[in-house]
């Protein structure tokens, strides 16, 4: 049913007929909203579940870390300084294979402070082992969590993952959104069944330690699941189309991209504006597409190098900034893009919370295919 | 006290010979049965006792990392609930683990009343990283941390008060102990685990290795420490102190004597002004907690 949600109530509602029994998470700014509409669903017995008001965001995941392995389905939310502070558990929930959901209100790192949207944190992260989802619209930010929690438990993949959204301008927008229903969601996402748990009566230990002999197996594993995930995406992202109407099977996804010359290459929110600022270009007769990126973890490379394999060139827009080096995510796209020829431009910009505008897109769009532009785009200078 | 026969943690894990920990696993396991979740932290315990493949332990346990124990405990503990489960939960971590990295989480789930038994077994120092000085390290004791040299008497500070600091925060139940008195350890362990609510208990579990004293030693060692009044047994239930073992008191050198972490208070030369300070901190005790059994005069 369509309703006007702001987008972490929306979340807030989807984690609720995603049906965790543990909820442990601690408030930060912007993923707030999505703890207390959890807190105040349990306390109105709408959400049966174990809420766990810890102390700060390290003992939030731990806390889900034993609960998962006491065998309940987990949630947490958090972002920015509060994932980096849980860092050590992230790691430590994908070593033990625990299918954790996390929602990310994606938000910068500090220092300087800044409250505002970009994609640092999680993309920080993205070496830990969980699968990472991006959401354009609220739609998939709901959508992705029955999708992540699906993969995520399936006892071929037992990976946590985390499902990023941007703070701010998803997270504290209000947009149309299909909820599905209770019965819905029960249909798509079936009761967690763990591969293993504690249990006193088949005791098993969890979370030994690896000598050299045995250690770099465990991360060999732990790979092989992250790639064998894209399979269990395509599937469930399928089964999900067929049942709700919208299909989440691909991991990228093109838009006007089939004879486009320019490719520019998104993740998160921004892909809404970059799709108005292209329908405006190729009302100019400018041949330019957009792939969108929603699955960051495993990462789709092979996707990516067929998909953009006719275009000319590709700018791909980054709201991280390794800094000394370049754009994550441009990095990994030119990776993808090797040997083929194919000029990649990598961009940083929407830093912080800096807005970004379909003319600074179009601008982009413009040095690219002139082949001028630096790496930071629209810094002030005046204050530099 | 219910008689427990079975052993739930196995012999062949890697601890040294005459270990204090590994004793400590044996019995706080054998007190709390076989329908318990053990939580360990990151320490000497939880290397020796599973490195992988193998591992000690015939109660489920888990291990997540060194500050984190309280929380995952907590995490288990409201997962049981949610299950309708009946499993206890106990958690064993060291003194760096509880005193020092972990306080935060400890106290954290202590103030939210999870339903667990938190054990701390204490060897006054970080002894899986090479004996560096905790916040359970006594006064004067030499660590790689807190050397004893020309100008240092080893550790300047006296041991941090973890059994009150979780009494005051709302404990139903808190207790020290020692490995050298183990049916009082297994009363106490069995009336932790049946009392609702998060319950402390501190247990002194001397290191042969760190302390510097022969394995044959553990137990005398921990013994001296009572009798000296280095260490007290007690127990508080709601915040008051309702049981304290009693003990006809020993000149504290008895027990600094025995290990090498205090040697240079004999050598090379007596440092008698320091283990006047150090026989201070057990008279202060021995009046505190009432320890001193008077001995009828003739």
């Amino acid at each position: 049913m369509m309703q006007m949600l702001e987008g972490s109530l929306a979340v807030a509602e989807a984690v609720k007929m995603s049906r965790p029994q543990v909820v442990s998470a601690y408030p930060i700014t912007p993923q707030t909203h999505i703890v207390e509409a959890l807190a105040e669903m349990v306390a109105n017995c709408e959400l049966d579940a174990e809420y766990i008001t810890v102390e700060n965001e390290l003992s939030a995941l731990s806390a889900c870390v034993g609960a998962s392995a006491a065998g309940s389905r987990t949630y947490s939310a958090t972002t920015s300084q509060g994932l980096m502070l849980m860092a050590e558990v992230v790691f430590n929930a994908a070593g033990m294979r625990l299918p954790i959901i996390m929602s990310i209100a994606n938000r910068a790192m500090g220092a300087p402070l800044s409250i505002w949207n970009d994609m640092q944190d999680s993309i920080s992260l993205r070496d830990a082992g969980w699968l990472q989802f991006y959401a354009e619209d609220n739609q998939e930010a709901t959508d992705l969590h029955y999708l992540a929690y699906k993969v995520a438990e399936d006892h071929t993949i037992q990976l946590p993952a985390f499902v990023c959204f941007d703070g701010f301008i998803l997270s504290h927008t209000y947009e149309p959104v299909d909820m599905l229903t209770q019965e819905e969601v029960d249909r798509f996402l079936p009761k967690f069944t763990p591969y293993q748990r504690l249990d006193a009566a088949d005791p098993i230990s969890f979370g030994m330690y690896a000598t050299p002999e045995y250690y770099p197996e465990f991360r060999y594993e732990m790979d092989k699941a992250l790639r064998r995930s894209r399979d269990l995406i395509a599937k469930a992202g399928k089964e999900f189309g067929t049942l709700f109407g919208r299909d989440y099977s691909a991991l990228v996804e093109g838009y006007r991209l089939d004879d486009a010359e320019t490719a520019i290459v998104t993740m998160g929110s921004l892909g809404g504006t970059v799709k108005d600022a292209i329908d405006e270009m190729r009302a100019e007769g400018k041949r330019v597409g957009q792939l969108k990126i929603r699955v960051y973890r495993p990462f789709p490379a092979e996707e990516i190098a067929k998909i953009l394999s006719h275009v000319k060139c590709v700018v791909v827009l980054d709201k991280n900034i390794s800094l000394g080096s370049k754009g994550a995510v441009g990095l990994e796209v030119r990776d993808a893009l090797y040997g083929s020829g194919i000029p990649v431009r990598n961009v940083v910009l929407g830093l912080g919370g800096r807005d970004v505008r379909k003319r600074n897109i179009r601008e982009i769009v413009t040095q690219t295919e002139k082949g001028v532009g630096e790496l930071f785009y629209g810094l002030r200078t005046e204050v530099l | 006290m219910a008689e427990k026969t079975c052993e739930l943690f196995e012999a062949g894990h890697r601890a040294c010979g005459g270990c204090g920990a590994a004793l400590a696993a044996r019995l706080v396991t054998k007190a709390a049965g076989t329908d318990t979740i053990v939580v360990s932290s990151t320490g000497c315990m939880e290397v020796f006792s599973t490195p992988y493949p193998e591992t000690a332990w015939k109660v489920p346990w888990i291990h997540s990392l060194f500050e984190n124990a309280a929380a995952v405990a907590s995490g288990i503990e409201a997962s049981l609930k949610k299950q309708g489960r009946s499993e206890k939960v106990v958690i064993m971590a060291g003194d760096g683990a509880t005193f020092d990295i972990g306080m935060i989480s400890i106290s954290g789930a202590f103030e939210r009343g999870h339903d667990f038994t938190y054990v701390c077994y204490d060897n006054e120092a970080y002894m899986n990283t090479g004996i560096q000085r905790s916040g359970a390290t006594p006064y004067d004791a030499s660590t790689t941390t807190s050397p004893a040299g020309s100008c240092s008497m080893g550790n300047k500070r006296p041991k941090k008060d973890m059994p009150q600091i979780l009494a005051a925060h709302g404990a139903p139940y808190v207790a020290t102990a020692s490995i050298a008195y183990p049916a009082d350890l297994l009363q106490k362990i069995e009336r932790a685990i049946k009392t609702k609510g998060p319950c402390y208990i501190q247990l002194h579990a001397p290191c042969c290795t760190g302390w510097g004293f022969e394995g044959e030693q553990t137990i005398a060692v921990a013994k001296l420490a009572i009798e000296t009044g280095l260490w007290v047994n007690y127990e508080m239930v709601d915040g008051k102190i309702t049981k304290v073992k009693k003990v006809v008191r020993k000149p504290v050198e008895e027990y600094l004597k025995t290990q090498k972490r205090f040697r240079h208070l004999f050598k090379p030369k007596r440092q008698d002004a320091e283990i006047a300070l150090i026989q201070a901190i057990a008279d202060k005790n021995a009046e505190k907690y009432g320890i001193d059994i008077k001995l009828k005069k003739e």
